[in-house]
C-alpha cells in the first residue's frame, strides 16, 4: 500500500552566472539549509538524501555525492545520486518521493544543483562520440532545427518565441532568486538580440547558471505535524524514449505525451488547461513554450502558439500562467532546473511564491525534460490530501 | 530511522545475466556489450522489454569520457514505446535499490535493472582520483590503490591482519573464480607463491589489487505473485539498505566499516547474519577482512564463491553482479539465505547490503 507524500519544505539559492562566493558544497548547503528551515527540521531529522545533477563533466568532479556526503548531513544515512540528463532535477524529486511512498522513509531531503562556472557545459555537451551524430554547438544547435520544424508545421508567426522570452524575463523580475533580472527587457530588445542558432536568438535562450534547489519530502504524519501547508503529490511519472530512430516525432515526443497522460490519470485531470492553476514547465529555449503547451495537452496540436500569443500563459491576466518564476529562460543551473520547476509548483500550491504567486492555486504542474527531448519527469501537486 | 521491514510488498530477483568480464571490450560499444546481456536476462524467464514496468540503470560518464553515456546505452533495451525509466550515476546495485522502492510502492510489478562499465578506455587510476574532494584532496592526485594501501597499512598497524591474510583472500578468491565462467582473473596459486609478488604500493602486492575490467550485468526484479509466475525459486529481498560515510579519510577509522554494519541492520540482518553465502564487493583483498568483521560473518559462511571483485571488477557493475551471484544461489537451490554487498567511493566509503532468502519472510530464523 503506497503512502502519501507531500512537499513540506523548499529552498533554493540565489542563482547567478558565477557563484564564486561558495564551493560546490556551500552552494548545495545554501539551498538545503533553507529547505530544512522551511520544513522546521534540522539535519539529524533527515532519513535519507537524494541528490541529482546533470553530467559530472559540468563541474569536473566524478560522482560528487561522495565528497558532498558530510556537507549534506548524509553521514550514516542512505544517499542516492540520480542522473537522467536535463530532466534530472525532476527525476531526482521523484526518486526521493518513492522513498516516501514505498514507506521506507518518512523524511527525505533531495537536492539538485549545477555549478556551471566550474566548467564549460557547451564543451561537456559536445564531446564527439564514435558512431553518433555530433552535437557540435551544444543544446541550442540540437534544438534549433526541431523548433524550425515546429514553426513550419504549426504555421506559427515568427515572433511567438520573442513573446515567450519577454513574458518569462518580465516574470523573473518578481522572483528574487532568478539569475536574470532585466528591467529593460522588451520585445525590441529580444528581437534585436544576436541570432545564435537560427531561429533562437540570444535573448530567447537560457543563461548558464550556478544554483541549487532543495526539497524536503514527508509522509502523511510529517505533513500533519507542520505549521505550513503541505503540497501533496497527486501524481508523478517519468518516461524515456530513444534519441533517434526513423519516424520519431521530436517536435511532439510520445514520451512527453505518455508521461503527461500518466500524471493526469493519477491526479484525476482530464482538462489540464482548466484543472491546473499554474504550471512550471522546462522551457530552455523560448519556442518550447508553445511546443510543450501542445505536448502537455493544454492546447491541441498546432494551436499552442495561439495561447502564448493571446497572453493565456502570462502571470498578468492569463488563465493558465506558465513559468511565473521566470522559468529556465531566467535561471538555468542545469541539474537543478528541473527541480526548480517542481519546487516552484510546490511554492505556488503552498502560497509562498511572493510577488509571483498566482491567487487561489489548488493544483500545479512541475515538468522537466532532457536529452534530445526524450526524458520526461512531471508531477502534479495539490492543496488537498489525495 | 531503521525501516520497518514488516508488511512491505515482497520483491524478488527472478533473473540475472552478465557479460564476460574481460580486460578490454574495445571492439564493442556500450550498447553492443549490453544487448546480449539484456537478451539473456529476459530469455531466461521468457519475458520481453514490454513486460517491464520500470527500467533503471547504473553507470558513470567518467569511465569512457562521455557525457550522458547512459542515453545511448538505453538503445540496448529499445525504449519504444516510451518506458518508465531512470538512471543513477552509481553502481547498478543502487539502481536495483531505486527499482526496489518503485516496486515496494506498488508503482510497478516488474523492473529491469542493468549496469555497464568500461574501465579500459582511460587511465583508471587518474580518473578515479577525480572522485575525490575537488578542493583539498583531488589536487594531490592520490590514486585509489594508494588510498587502499593506507587502509591496509592501518589494518596491519592495528594488528587486525597480516600480509599473509591479504594473500590468503586473494588466493582463495582467484581459486574460486576458476569455477566462474565469467571471471576475468582466475588461478590456483599458493599463499607462499603470492607472497613473492612485488609491492605495487606497500603493503599492497600485485595479487591484492582488483583487475581492470569491462563488463555489463542485468537483473529482473518482480513483486509478489508475478515473481512466483516468472521464477520457480525467486530470491526474495528480505531487506536492503545502504549507508555512506564521510569523505574525509582522516576522520574515518579505515579499519572498520560502520556504514556496512548500519546497512546490514537496515537490511534486517542479524549479527552474525544467518546466511550460507555472502557475495562481498571488496575490490582490494584486505577490504574483505574489514567487511567480514563489520558484518560479523561466521567462519562457515561461503564468501564470494564467484571470486568476487578480485576476479572481475567492472566499475558500476561489480556491485550489481554481487546481488546477481547471491540471488543465483537461491534461484538454483544451492542456498536458502544469502547476502550481497556493494561498495562505492575510496576505501569503502559507501556500502549497500541486500539480504535474500528463498521465502519472502526470510525463512526459518
Amino acid at each position: 500500500m503506497a503512502e502519501r507524500c507531500a512537499v513540506v519544505g523548499v529552498g533554493q539559492t540565489k542563482h547567478a552566472a558565477k557563484r564564486h562566493d561558495v564551493s560546490i558544497a556551500g552552494l548545495l548547503r545554501e539551498a538545503a539549509q533553507r529547505a530544512l528551515e522551511d520544513a522546521e527540521l534540522d539535519w539529524p531529522d533527515v532519513d535519507a538524501v537524494v541528490i541529482g545533477k546533470a553530467p559530472d563533466m559540468f563541474e569536473g568532479v566524478m560522482m560528487p555525492e561522495l565528497y558532498l556526503a558530510p556537507a549534506l548531513g548524509a553521514v550514516g544515512k542512505p544517499m542516492i545520486r540520480v542522473h537522467t540528463a536535463g530532466s534530472v532535477g525532476g527525476s531526482t524529486a521523484i526518486v526521493a518521493a518513492h522513498l516516501v511512498t514505498s514507506g521506507v522513509h518518512q523524511r527525505v531531503l533531495t537536492v539538485a544543483f549545477e555549478k556551471q562556472s566550474d566548467s564549460d557545459a557547451m564543451w561537456a555537451l559536445s564531446v564527439p562520440q564514435p558512431f553518433s551524430a555530433p552535437l557540435l554547438a551544444g543544446a541550442g544547435g540540437y534544438f534549433a532545427p526541431i523548433i524550425r520544424a515546429y514553426m513550419r508545421r504549426s504555421g506559427a508567426p515568427e515572433d511567438t518565441g520573442i513573446k515567450v522570452a519577454v513574458k518569462d524575463r518580465r516574470q523573473a523580475l518578481k522572483n528574487p532568486y532568478a539569475h536574470l533580472h532585466q528591467p529593460d527587457i522588451s520585445y525590441e530588445k529580444v528581437r534585436d538580440s544576436m541570432m545564435l542558432w537560427d531561429p533562437i536568438r540570444f535573448e530567447e535562450t537560457c543563461p548558464s547558471s550556478d544554483g541549487a534547489a532543495a526539497l524536503v519530502l514527508g509522509d502523511e504524519r510529517v505533513a500533519a505535524s507542520k505549521g505550513k501547508p503541505p503540497a501533496w503529490v497527486h501524481g508523478m511519472a517519468m518516461r524515456s524514449e530513444p534519441t533517434m530512430f526513423a519516424g520519431r516525432d521530436q517536435v511532439n515526443p510520445k514520451a512527453g505525451r505518455d508521461c503527461a497522460a500518466d500524471v493526469y490519470a493519477q491526479a484525476g485531470i482530464t482538462d489540464p488547461r482548466r484543472q491546473i492553476d499554474v504550471a512550471e514547465v522546462y522551457v530552455p529555449f523560448s519556442w518550447y513554450e508553445p511546443m510543450w503547451l501542445e505536448n502537455l495537452g493544454f492546447a491541441s496540436e498546432g494551436e499552442g502558439w495561439k495561447l502564448t500569443d493571446q497572453g493565456a500563459t502570462a502571470l498578468d491576466g492569463g488563465d493558465i500562467p506558465w513559468n511565473c518564476s521566470g522559468g529556465v529562460l531566467s535561471s538555468n543551473p542545469i541539474g537543478a532546473s528541473g527541480m526548480l520547476r517542481f519546487l516552484e509548483a510546490a511554492m505556488q500550491v503552498r502560497g509562498q511564491a511572493g510577488e509571483h504567486q498566482v491567487d487561489g492555486v489548488r493544483r500545479a504542474l512541475g515538468h522537466a525534460y532532457g536529452g534530445g527531448s526524450q526524458f520526461f519527469s512531471m508531477w502534479v501537486l495539490g492543496t488537498d490530501k489525495p | 530511522m531503521s525501516p520497518d521491514s514488516g508488511g512491505r510488498r515482497p520483491v524478488a530477483v527472478v533473473s540475472f545475466a552478465q557479460s564476460s568480464q574481460v580486460r578490454r571490450q574495445d571492439h564493442r560499444n556500450d550498447v553492443e556489450m549490453l544487448m546480449p546481456v539484456v537478451e539473456e536476462v529476459f530469455s531466461r524467464i521468457g519475458v520481453t522489454k514490454n513486460d517491464m514496468g520500470f527500467v533503471c540503470s547504473g553507470s558513470s560518464d567518467y569511465l569512457v569520457g562521455t557525457p550522458f553515456s547512459f542515453v545511448s546505452a538505453l538503445d540496448a533495451v529499445g525504449a519504444w514505446p516510451p518506458m518508465r525509466e531512470s538512471h543513477v550515476e552509481m553502481d547498478g546495485a543502487w539502481a536495483l535499490y531505486e527499482a526496489w522502492t518503485m516496486l515496494v510502492a506498488g508503482d510497478a510489478d516488474t523492473a529491469l535493472v542493468y549496469s555497464f562499465g568500461r574501465s579500459s578506455p582511460g587511465q583508471l587510476a587518474k580518473i578515479l582520483t577525480l572522485q575525490l574532494d575537488p578542493y583539498y584532496l583531488a589536487p594531490l592526485w592520490p590514486d585509489p590503490t594508494a588510498l587502499a594501501a593506507l587502509q591496509a597499512r592501518a589494518l596491519l598497524d592495528a594488528g587486525l591482519a597480516g600480509e599473509e591474510d591479504f594473500a590468503e583472500v586473494a588466493a582463495r578468491s582467484r581459486r574460486q573464480a576458476m569455477a566462474n565462467p565469467h571471471a576475468q582473473l582466475a588461478f590456483n596459486r599458493s599463499v607462499e607463491e603470492l607472497m613473492k609478488d612485488d609491492y605495487v604500493v606497500a603493503p599492497l602486492r600485485r595479487h591484492t589489487l582488483p583487475p581492470i575490467t569491462d563488463g555489463a550485468a542485468a537483473v529482473v526484479l518482480a513483486a509478489g505473485a508475478r515473481a512466483r509466475d516468472l521464477c520457480e525459486r525467486p530470491a526474495w529481498i528480505t531487506g536492503i539498505d545502504h549507508r555512506i560515510e564521510t569523505h574525509a579519510l582522516g576522520a574515518r577509522d579505515l579499519t572498520d566499516s560502520p556504514s556496512t554494519r548500519l546497512a546490514a541492520e537496515g537490511a534486517a540482518l542479524g549479527n552474525p547474519p544467518d546466511v550460507q553465502v555472502a557475495e562481498l564487493h571488496a575490490p582490494y583483498a584486505h577490504q574483505e577482512l574489514i567487511l567480514r568483521r563489520a558484518l560479523g560473518l561466521a567462519p562457515q559462511v561461503e564468501v564470494s564463491p564467484s571470486g568476487g571483485a578480485l576476479a572481475a571488477n567492472a566499475l558500476m557493475v561489480a556491485g550489481l553482479i554481487r546481488i546477481g551471484e547471491a540471488a543465483r544461489r537461491i534461484m538454483d537451490g544451492s542456498a536458502s539465505r544469502a547476502l550481497a554487498h556493494a561498495t562505492s567511493g575510496p576505501c569503502l566509503q559507501q556500502n549497500l547490503v541486500c539480504a535474500m532468502a528463498d521465502s519472502a519472510t526470510g525463512g526459518e530464523r
